[in-house]
């Protein structure tokens, strides 16, 4: 328990936090790790760098204890919290706009509600009341006269599945069902 | 006969002029009040020239002449003077003040104030915002909603914060009091949008309603349809926490029906397009405005990005204008149009708005007059920069984490809290969410802004040394207890030694709102302040090696505070049943269910105790997981 570790600095170094180790982060039961393992690395490696700084000072101040995720910690409200998360598309309520080919209106939506690729779709596909068609990594979407593009963080667009869904939730600005020889277009490596 | 120690309870307030308020206790215990003036007789808060004279004084007379006390501190002194002055105190008291709804019952309050207008009502511990609290805790506003009902017909003005508040307690409230004008939701739960179309139908004299960080259910019932037609004496109206689609065009009606309206505070719900449309009708009248969204709406026809709107004029008619917040989905080019009242503000919340320096510098130029800022740390250190150079009227800075977790990157640091304090020495109030610290900066500000009355730094990383230094944060921390005679609150953070404690407890005299997380070595740590600090009243403690030893040390303290909260720390059950044993009114509550597993003498560091004075019996509407001692 972290809260022991805390506390014994008074008595003893604590060697147990600061042993260099080389089984992964959550291998030892007492770190709580309940953030994924990308995070628990970078923490790990910035540590380690955190004791060779600090080492002349190791007997007034004890070493951190594993950083587990804290109940209620940093203190800002979770309504807070959860706006953030929106803005950052890292979870929930991340925003875009979608236009289609043809529409009078734009529309929006949440892409943090969706899980997948096909779910994003399917959504699509109800929304503008037509068919997408099956998406081919060569070919791209073949089936219909729509095909779903989007604009990343770079400004460039991109065929919607041609990338991990994670990297697609962070980069993707905006929506675009493009219609008709354009759409045809996109996919074929040219 | 002598007035029991539960009449004289002096109540926290948050301004700075609180008579010390063991006075009230030690003198009630001494007290023999007689109407004839026995000269040393009378306990040791009577003035004794005074005590001959008292009894010829007329009623009617000390009524007039109380009407003109408003502070509740001069009230509570005043009503300690003598059995005559408690009585008329008590029926003149008009502004009830109650810190911690379950330190005196509803029905003891109403018996003893009859004439009250205006009731503030706290609830939950503070540490019930960040999860740290169970659901169905307490703090029910119902027992209170039947009492008033009762009591109170000249009741117009409810405020409560951190409450849980039902739908049936705000349509009682409204069916049982007519004439009703304000009502102040802070950090309440509980109730929906069913509940507040229930309450606005009713209230037909409402004047304010405030909802502020508070959840709100949607039970998709329109609510803002529910407001009476026809003209209204509405002056306020915030709703930017209520998380609901509302109905536009009945906003634009009630808007307009509204005169009187002088704050108006939209949800994200709200497109920048239809606040345009409300500024078109109520815009010069307004003094604060929260701008909804601040960004288009779902549905825009392609192509046009609502050509309609001007961005330039939209504002230019807000000559009242003094405090702006909102920005809830911010489109940052939108920005621009909020030049026109830049110079006029003097509060500016951005703590929902997602932005940059270069988007920041162009707006803060133009704010001088500015007193209060609320931002996200999005604007950096060099947008902390830029508000230092321009904000010299500054008093109040919240810089938040955009990104609040403990390994986010921390785009603001010791720099932009060194220029602050440089370039606004009138601070008077700051919290500061960061991820590198040093106790240089920390120490610069104590000298640069001597006003300080509020320091809250939050150094996100749990223990975390000075980053330059690798020393802990205590001289940092000491030098603001040291150098900022007029501090009142303050929370600390990084990694903290029993030392920083004990400059808390030698300097820190006026110190009553006290926040420590993962902080201190012993015992010790605790006993400093506690033994150090008399104005201590509101003292929130989680995950700190403080135990029995130190819990026990403070017992001289406790019925001088509101409350004390430990969690996670080394407390065990035997202690906190001793200072139960010891102290007939203070509550002592066990929170979390393994309390009662517990050995006596285990040390129980994930649970939670709450305690704090009270003059009634421990109540009643407990839940199980809740043991009070």
């Amino acid at each position: 328990m972290e809260m022991e570790r805390s506390v014994s600095y008074e008595s003893d170094l604590n060697f147990k936090a600061t042993e260099l180790r080389l089984g992964l982060p959550g291998s030892d039961e007492t770190e709580k790790q309940s953030t994924p393992c990308v995070r628990g690395h970078k923490r790990a490696s910035s540590e380690i760098s955190e004791e060779s700084k600090g080492s002349s000072k190791v007997t007034d101040t004890a070493p951190p204890p594993a950083k587990a995720h804290i109940v209620g910690w940093p203190p800002v409200r979770s309504y807070r919290k959860n706006c953030f998360q929106k803005n950052e598309g890292e979870g929930v309520g991340k925003f875009v706009k979608v236009s289609m080919d043809g529409a009078p209106y734009l529309r929006k939506i949440d892409l943090g509600v969706y899980r997948s690729y096909s779910e994003l779709l399917k959504a699509l596909e109800n929304m503008f009341k037509l068919t997408i068609g099956a998406y081919s990594e060569r070919e791209g979407y073949h089936g219909s006269e729509y095909a779903p593009t989007y604009e990343d963080k770079d400004g460039d667009w991109m065929l919607v599945g041609d990338v991990p869904w994670e990297m697609f939730i962070s980069s993707c600005k905006k929506l675009r069902i493009m219609k008709g020889s354009e759409a045809r277009g996109l996919g074929c490596s040219a | 006969m002598h007035h029991d120690r539960a009449d004289q309870m002096s109540e926290d307030e948050d301004d700075h002029r609180s008579p010390p308020s063991d006075l009230e206790f030690t003198s009630s215990e001494a007290r023999n009040y007689s109407t004839v003036g026995s000269g040393s007789g009378s306990g040791s808060g009577v003035p004794e020239s005074q005590a001959p004279y008292l009894d010829q004084v007329l009623d009617n007379v000390l009524d007039n002449v109380l009407q003109f006390l408003t502070s509740r501190q001069d009230r509570n002194a005043a009503s300690l003077v003598c059995k005559s002055w408690y009585r008329v105190e008590a029926v003149t008291r008009s502004e009830l003040f109650i810190g911690n709804c379950y330190a005196v019952s509803p029905a003891r309050a109403s018996a003893r104030f009859t004439k009250v207008r205006s009731l503030v009502l706290k609830g939950k511990p503070r540490f019930a915002d960040f999860n740290l609290l169970p659901q169905g805790w307490g703090a029910h506003f119902s027992p209170w909603v039947a009492s008033m009902a009762k009591a109170y017909s000249c009741l117009e003005k409810v405020h409560l914060k951190r409450m849980s508040v039902t739908d049936v307690d705000l349509e009682n409230l409204a069916k049982s009091l007519p004439g009703f004008k304000e009502l102040v939701l802070v950090c309440c739960e509980g109730f929906g949008t069913k509940g507040l179309a229930a309450f606005v139908s009713l209230c037909r004299q409402l004047r304010v309603l405030d909802l502020i960080e508070s959840e709100v259910a949607d039970d998709e019932m329109d609510w803002i349809s529910h407001f009476p037609e026809g003209e209204s004496c509405l002056e306020s109206l915030i709703f930017d926490c209520v998380e609901c689609l509302i109905n536009f065009q009945a906003l634009e009606r009630l808007v307009a029906n509204s005169p009187s309206m002088k704050r108006l505070r939209l949800n994200r719900h709200v497109s920048i397009g239809q606040l345009f449309r409300l500024l078109k009708i109520r815009g010069p009248q307004l003094t604060h405005l929260g701008t909804g969204s601040f960004s288009l709406s779902d549905l825009v026809p392609q192509g046009d990005q609502e050509p309609e709107l001007d961005y330039a004029s939209a504002f230019t008619a807000c000559k009242s204008l003094v405090c702006l917040s909102g920005f809830r989905e911010i489109v940052p080019d939108y920005l621009p149009a909020i030049y026109p009242v830049c110079a006029n503000l003097t509060s500016l919340n951005f703590s929902y708005a997602n932005i940059n320096t270069e988007q920041l510098r162009p707006i803060i130029r133009h704010c001088h007059n500015l007193q209060i800022f609320w931002v996200l740390d999005s604007i950096c250190d060099e947008g902390l920069q830029a508000v230092a150079a321009t904000c010299k009227e500054l008093r109040e800075l919240r810089v938040f984490p955009i990104d609040a977790r403990e390994d986010s990157e921390g785009p603001v640091s010791e720099v932009g809290l060194q220029a602050i304090s440089e370039g606004c020495p009138k601070l008077q109030s700051i919290l500061y969410f960061c991820q590198r610290m040093t106790n240089a900066a920390v120490k610069a500000m104590s000298k640069n802004c001597p006003d300080l009355v509020v320091f809250r730094l939050c150094i996100m990383e749990r223990h975390r040394p000075d980053h330059v230094t690798g020393d802990p944060m205590d001289e940092g921390f000491g030098a603001i207890v040291k150098n900022c005679k007029k501090l009142t609150r303050l929370a600390v953070s990084g990694l903290l030694t029993d030392k920083a404690f004990s400059y808390i407890g030698k300097y820190g005299k006026l110190v009553r709102t006290l926040s420590v997380a993962f902080a201190g070595n012993s015992d010790m740590g605790l006993k400093y302040v506690l033994e150090g600090c008399p104005r201590l009243q509101k003292l929130e403690i989680r995950d700190s090696p403080f135990g029995d030893v130190a819990l026990l040390s403070g017992l001289h303290q406790y019925y001088n505070m509101r409350f004390l909260w430990m969690s996670s720390c080394r407390l065990t059950r035997q202690g906190c049943q001793r200072v139960a044993r010891e102290m007939p009114h203070l509550v002592v509550e066990l929170i979390g269910s393994n309390w009662e597993d517990m050995e006596m003498d285990d040390v129980a560091e994930k649970l939670s105790m709450y305690m704090y004075r009270s003059v009634e019996m421990p109540r009643e509407d407990a839940p199980d997981f809740v043991t009070i001692m």
